[in-house]
């Protein structure tokens, strides 16, 4: 079906089918607007940084989000769409944890927003789940040979979010502070925390 | 996708806004309005995405979200391909006929409630620390067991809440919730004896496991 439209600039495709569907009264543009502005300006990896800032912070708070991570979550305000199950994933020393999709790009999208293109992209998506090491080591993670690593795909409705180790030097820091150090990479996986 | 080779070096941990282009963003609101407008299935958008062709697939992300937006809205009889390409052709001033729309056969599937979570009755088969193995699926259709993972024996590491299968969902074919499960491998069970060490963490769906004894 697709041959018809093969040749289309996807930007007018993208037209026709919005104005299509509103016409049959399917779809209104302030419904669509909304959708696009959320996902602009509101749900970003900002608010899976607060959520990693507080784990640093509260030992209790750290409890509940390893126990169950979508009403930890929720604790902050954050839920929604592609954020029904979610499970924390806490790096150690000895243990570092990354998460890929390799069916399609299915991420926690209230803590982190819609994906990046690395995440996207046939290359991490086929890779990572083979060679785990030689990827983290392309985007300029090294780890030592007595750090485990475990790749989790996600393949049902669970979404992951990684709970980086927290940086040295940041004792007094504020929960404001240390969530300017949480990155999306980080909350993936496929980075650590920025040093202060 | 996982395990395949060929596709080259990872692509730089950029910064970048959530739409590179105003259409991406449309597409995405597109995407998830046609999901709604089908019959909120979900399963049935990604199953779209996978019967989005090859060469189109791999060209750019929200241009899969559109084709599989177009696939679905035509399986459903809401869009044709010919409608959408007409008003494609118009928008960029051609002066061509608007085809009719399609009959609507909209396919309509019994709900257990919003979202993907259930509760079964049923204990589940297997438990943390069983090992089980994966089933030699051959399917045409929609699946969440990929490729790399059939016929490997890994370790139930924990047990998910129970949840619609999409293997049938996606086809409309029901809900048909599963025990779902976090199941470990060691990387020498997927890719052989010169692996790089590590683990693999994948939930699985009950119907794909059986228990190795």
């Amino acid at each position: 079906m697709t041959t018809a439209a093969e040749h289309i600039d996807p930007a007018v495709r993208a037209e026709a089918l919005a104005s299509l569907l509103i016409e049959r009264g399917l779809v209104d543009q302030a419904t669509m607007n909304n959708f696009i502005k959320t996902y602009e300006l509101s749900v970003g990896p900002m608010n899976g940084a607060k959520v990693v800032a507080r784990a640093w912070t509260d030992p209790e708070y750290r409890e509940r989000l390893l126990a169950d991570g979508t009403a930890a979550i929720a604790e902050l305000g954050f839920r929604g769409p592609q954020g029904e199950h979610i499970v924390v994933l806490e790096n150690t020393p000895e243990l570092h944890n990354v998460v890929v999709c390799t069916l399609c790009s299915c991420y926690p999208w209230p803590v982190l927003g819609l994906p990046p293109s690395w995440y996207k992209d046939p290359s991490y998506r086929s890779r990572i789940v083979r060679e785990p090491r030689t990827v983290l080591a392309e985007f300029g993670l090294e780890l030592g040979d007595d750090v485990a690593i475990r790749v989790v795909d996600s393949s049902s409705e669970v979404r992951y979010m990684v709970l980086p180790m927290r940086p040295a030097g940041t004792e007094g820091f504020s929960e404001e502070e240390l969530a300017a150090l949480v990155t999306r990479d980080a909350m993936v996986g496929v980075a650590e925390a920025v040093a202060p | 996708m996982g395990g395949k080779q060929g596709f080259g070096h990872v692509l730089p941990l950029t910064a970048e806004p959530a739409f590179a282009e105003p259409w991406e963003g449309k597409a995405f609101a597109l995407g998830l309005l046609s999901i709604r407008a089908a019959g909120a299935n979900l399963h049935a958008f990604r199953h779209a995405l996978e019967r989005v062709p090859p060469g189109d697939y791999l060209a750019d992300y929200y241009d899969r979200w559109l084709r599989a937006s177009q696939i679905l809205l035509a399986d459903s009889g809401i869009l044709s391909a010919e409608q959408v390409a007409a008003r494609a052709a118009r928008l960029s001033g051609s002066d061509v006929p608007e085809p009719d729309p399609p009959e609507p056969h909209k396919p309509d599937m019994p709900s257990g409630g919003p979202g993907n979570l259930r509760t079964l009755d049923t204990p589940p088969a297997f438990a943390v620390g069983d090992r089980v193995r994966t089933a030699d699926l051959r399917t045409a259709g929609h699946t969440k067991l990929p490729g790399y993972v059939r016929r490997r024996t890994g370790t139930v590491t924990a047990i998910r809440q129970a949840e619609i299968f999409p293997d049938t969902a996606a086809h409309f074919e029901g809900e048909n919730p599963q025990h779902c499960y976090a199941v470990e491998f060691d990387s020498r069970e997927l890719w052989g004896p010169d692996a790089e060490p590590f683990r693999l963490s994948i939930d699985l769906f009950e119907p794909y496991l059986e228990k190795v004894t």
